[in-house]
């Protein structure tokens, strides 16, 4: 049961992602994008991770997406206008290395890729730790302890995007 | 077991994001072909989490960090390229040769 | 460490250093400073002649035979190569440290003097007391490589001071070609060296010599080959056939550096070191033979061209190569001859140096003369002096006394260790018949000599006076700074046989007693030798007599009178011409090596392996290639990012591939 509707809403992802890129219209491949990200949430909520599938929709679906689509009204692309995608000569080139990435990908994601037995939990065993400590506790946890560090210099980080991008953006300072 | 299909799907989409990014000129839906890539890594990581630990959703969690940090700085340059050359696309943007 | 005065060894060389040190940064902050430089430059030669004295008293007092060693620090540890940087207190680096800082001290002193005016003065002293510290080096180390740093920082000191006033293009080629012939001999030094390492698996004295009677076999052909190598370090250092062209030119330097460098010490280094090797040159009888020949040989053949040289002091270098070349016999015969060797160094140090030193003095006379009546002559050239002696009585009297010293007039201390050699060689000649011609050879020097000594002095001090009216009135006597040292040396000239009275005339041969551990070893691997009390007498007599006979003979065949100044003087002709021009050998060497290493470097390896094959073939042809493959790619180059891209995933399409297999 579980295992069908990922697959239907992994086929919703792929779709979407496949006409992300390919409608003609920034504001169409924007939407579509959204739908995908909503997908992956949907996805994300069946393998144990509801705070991530959470945080997917306010940050990406909403925060993220909504900068896009502002981007796009501000600079007034939103009109269909002539087509950037590129000819016969680059769709062949990307088909024929996205081909072989593809093929790549999978071998290397394929069953032997896979983390032996030996170190893998028992099943279940995450579903235990939220209930544990909660579904926000069970990130939270190694969050303000084991990757504290990482978390603080990540705040910096985004506080170093937040003034670059005032300063890039600003006409005049 | 989620964990095949989860790496599937991830891999299909993460090959369209790159698809994208070949394919397309304008460089906003060329930053959302990139958001689609790291989204997908994010779909193995948190896929891998079930059998490995919660390490992997914390994992997410920064990548959404420096995606969202991205996104803003991205965006901003595409901004004032935009102001410069009044264009988005790909092809007016050759300086590197020079 | 042996607790006495010994143990302050290392102080001697350090106080040269310090005084280079010293003296350097004045030479280098402050280049008119005099009064400081003097005192520094004087005084740490005194304090290591000092150290010198107390050293030797205090081995003395210890009466052993062995030498005492100091390791100080590990300088090359390379697997079973160990060397150490050490010194070696023994019989005969006491008597080399003695000679070395007494004479340099002296030396030193006269510097004061002589180079007074010049703008150099600091750096000149810096150099000399460099010169100092090497030689210390050279003489003390207690190894072979360390020896050899103060044998190549000699021949350093050597350049720098030969080509001291290098702004003229003959001093500093003279300091060049004196660079390049030693280079010669060093290489003769390092492949020694090699051989040594190579045969006894060390470098130290103490055990090269202790393990030579195993490591080789006695007369075979790799102990003869290192003796053969290190001797040609001998004919570079010490001014022998084939090399000894580079002495002479060295005279371009003051004339107290050729006093101190090119007389009395660094040219004695050769027979140094054939001595401290006695061992080896015992064990190799042909290389023996050899050094006493090329000694011998060298010895008549300097001394006939010091026959018609004209500048005074060429005529002293060319006396030196003769008596370097005596030495030579003499540590080439080995054993006990070893002591006459080093009782001659000694000797010849002292009347040598009061020879060159005398010589500068005149020089200095002249030179001011000269200055005073603004005349641009030859201030060297025997030509146009004469009559100096009533203007430089103390000169003349303490170069007459070196004179009958060199010339081997009794009891003058050349008398002594001249006739020591030659009883020595004539000794050997009875169970080696070839030592007779050496012996042959030494007499017929002994009487070229006593003639151009003679005629050195008559040509200079008297006869008639041929500098002009005008400069014989500016003819003085040197200060008294530079005839102190004169005095002193002309003591010694005259005394200095006192340290090696044989027991002919019941004497005590101190020195030959005192270096007979140095030798001890190899006098067993020698022939025994013995010459009666009446041969003894009889070489004594001829000896006498050929000295006298050189002496009279310059007198009465030399017409005063007809002598010209340089500039007027008429060109020889004959065999007096060969002689003249040295036997050709320079333009002999200019023909035969020199012409054709210039032709082979310009021609073959500048014009075509240079400018051919390396820059054209290799640095140009990198060049061309690197634009040729950047030509060729310069098309990925597009500026287009799309494209960058997509080269980009290519690249890590591969990467992954590699990761998949």
């Amino acid at each position: 049961m579980t295992l069908t509707f990922f697959w239907i809403f992994g086929v919703i992802a792929m779709g979407s992602a496949l006409l992300c890129i390919t409608r003609r219209n920034p504001v169409v491949c924007a939407l579509w994008l959204v739908v995908t990200l909503f997908a992956l949430a949907a996805m994300y909520v069946m393998l144990d991770a509801q705070f991530i599938a959470a945080l997917q929709v306010l940050v990406y679906a909403g925060a993220i997406m909504v900068l896009f689509l502002f981007v796009i009204m501000l600079l007034n692309l939103g009109r269909p206008g002539p087509t950037d995608i590129k000819g016969p000569v680059g769709l062949l080139l990307a088909a024929v290395l996205a081909g072989t990435l593809l093929f790549q990908l999978r071998v290397l994601g394929g069953a032997q890729a896979l983390p032996p037995s030996a170190i893998q939990l028992p099943p279940g065993s995450l579903a235990a730790l939220q209930a544990r400590q909660g579904i926000v506790g069970a990130v939270a946890g190694p969050l303000f302890e084991t990757y504290l560090v990482p978390f603080e210099i990540a705040s910096v980080l985004l506080l170093a995007a937040i003034v670059g991008a005032v300063v890039l953006a600003k006409r005049k300072l | 077991m989620l964990l095949s299909p989860a790496l599937e799907i991830s891999a299909v989409l993460f090959t369209l994001g790159v698809a994208g990014v070949l394919l397309r000129r304008n460089t906003i839906v060329i930053f959302m072909c990139v958001e689609l890539m790291l989204n997908a890594v994010n779909l193995t990581f948190v896929a891998l989490a079930q059998p490995l630990g919660i390490g992997g959703q914390v994992f997410v969690f920064f990548v959404m960090a420096v995606a969202a940090a991205e996104a803003a700085v991205g965006l901003a340059i595409i901004l004032a390229v935009y102001r410069h050359k009044q264009s988005v696309s790909l092809q007016n943007m050759n300086l590197l040769k020079d | 460490m042996t607790g006495t005065a010994v143990d302050l060894i290392w102080l001697a060389p350090a106080l040269a250093l310090l005084g280079f040190v010293l003296n350097g940064t004045l030479a280098l902050a402050r280049p008119a400073t005099k009064t400081a430089v003097s005192i520094i430059g004087v005084g740490v030669l005194l304090g290591a002649f000092a150290i010198g004295i107390a050293v030797f008293r205090s081995f003395v007092a210890l009466h052993t035979d062995a030498p005492v060693v100091f390791q100080y620090w590990s300088w090359i540890p390379v697997g079973s190569l160990q060397v150490n940087v050490g010194f070696q207190v023994d019989q005969l680096s006491t008597v080399m440290l003695l000679v070395v800082t007494g004479v340099g001290s002296l030396i030193h002193i006269f510097s004061v003097g002589y180079m007074q005016e010049d703008p150099g003065y600091a750096r000149y002293f810096a150099y000399l007391n460099l010169f100092v510290f090497f030689m210390l080096l050279l003489v003390l180390g207690s190894s072979f490589p360390v020896m050899f740093v103060g044998w190549e920082g000699v021949g350093l000191c050597s350049y720098l001071l030969i080509g001291f006033w290098f702004s003229d293009k003959v001093n500093a080629d003279a300091g060049r070609k004196a660079f390049i012939m030693n280079r010669i001999g060093d290489f003769g030094f390092m492949v020694a060296m090699f051989m040594i390492f190579w045969s006894t698996g060390s470098l130290d004295f103490g055990t090269v010599f202790s393990h030579a009677p195993t490591a080789f076999v006695a007369g075979g052909g790799a102990i003869t080959a290192i003796t053969l190598f290190l001797f040609l370090g001998c004919t570079g250092k010490s001014a022998q056939i084939p090399l000894y062209t580079w002495l002479p030119d060295a005279m371009a330097g003051p004339t107290p550096v050729s006093a101190l460098i090119h007389a009395a010490t660094m040219v004695t280094a050769g027979v140094y070191l054939v001595a401290r090797c006695n061992l080896l040159f015992a064990m190799a009888p042909v290389s023996g033979a050899v050094v006493a020949g090329v000694g011998a040989l060298t010895a008549l053949f300097a001394a006939t061209i010091a026959l018609k040289q004209w500048d005074i002091k060429r005529v002293l270098a060319y006396s030196t190569i003769s008596q370097l070349g005596y030495m030579f016999v003499a540590v080439g015969t080995g054993g006990a001859a070893i002591s006459a060797g080093i009782f001659h160094l000694a000797t010849h140090a002292f009347f040598k140096a009061l020879l060159f030193l005398g010589s500068g003095s005149v020089i200095f006379a002249m030179h001011r003369a000269y200055h005073a009546s603004h005349s641009h002559e030859d201030a060297q050239d025997m030509r146009n002096m004469g009559g100096l002696a009533r203007h430089m009585p103390w000169t003349t009297t303490l170069m007459w006394i070196a004179t009958l010293a060199i010339a081997g007039v009794p009891p003058l201390s050349g008398f002594f260790s001249k006739d020591e050699i030659l009883t020595a060689v004539f000794a050997r000649g009875t169970p080696q018949p070839a030592w007779l011609v050496f012996g042959g050879l030494g007499l017929v020097t002994a009487l070229l000599t006593a003639f151009y000594m003679t005629r050195l002095m008559l040509y200079t001090f008297h006869g008639p006076n041929r500098t002009g009216g005008e400069e014989r009135r500016h003819l003085f006597e040197a200060p008294w700074i530079m005839t102190a040292p004169l005095l002193v040396l002309g003591l010694l000239s005259l005394a200095g046989g006192l340290l090696n009275v044989p027991e002919l005339y019941h004497g005590n041969a101190w020195l030959q007693h005192w270096l007979e551990p140095i030798s001890r070893s190899s006098v067993a691997l020698l022939p025994e030798t013995h010459l009666a009390t009446g041969t003894e007498w009889m070489l004594v007599g001829i000896a006498v007599a050929v000295a006298a006979i050189g002496i009279v003979g310059a007198w009465r065949l030399l017409n005063l009178e007809t002598i010209v100044p340089a500039h007027s003087a008429p060109a020889e002709r004959g065999f007096a011409r060969v002689l003249r021009n040295k036997w050709y050998v320079d333009e002999i060497y200019d023909a035969l090596i020199v012409r054709p290493i210039v032709w082979l470097s310009r021609e073959v390896l500048w014009k075509w392996i240079d400018q051919q094959v390396i820059d054209g073939a290799l640095v140009n042809g990198a060049a061309r290639g690197t634009r040729a493959v950047g030509w060729a790619n310069r098309w990925l180059q597009t500026g287009q990012v799309g494209v960058y891209v997509a080269v980009f995933l290519v690249g890590v399409l591969l990467l992954l591939w590699r990761a998949m297999s």
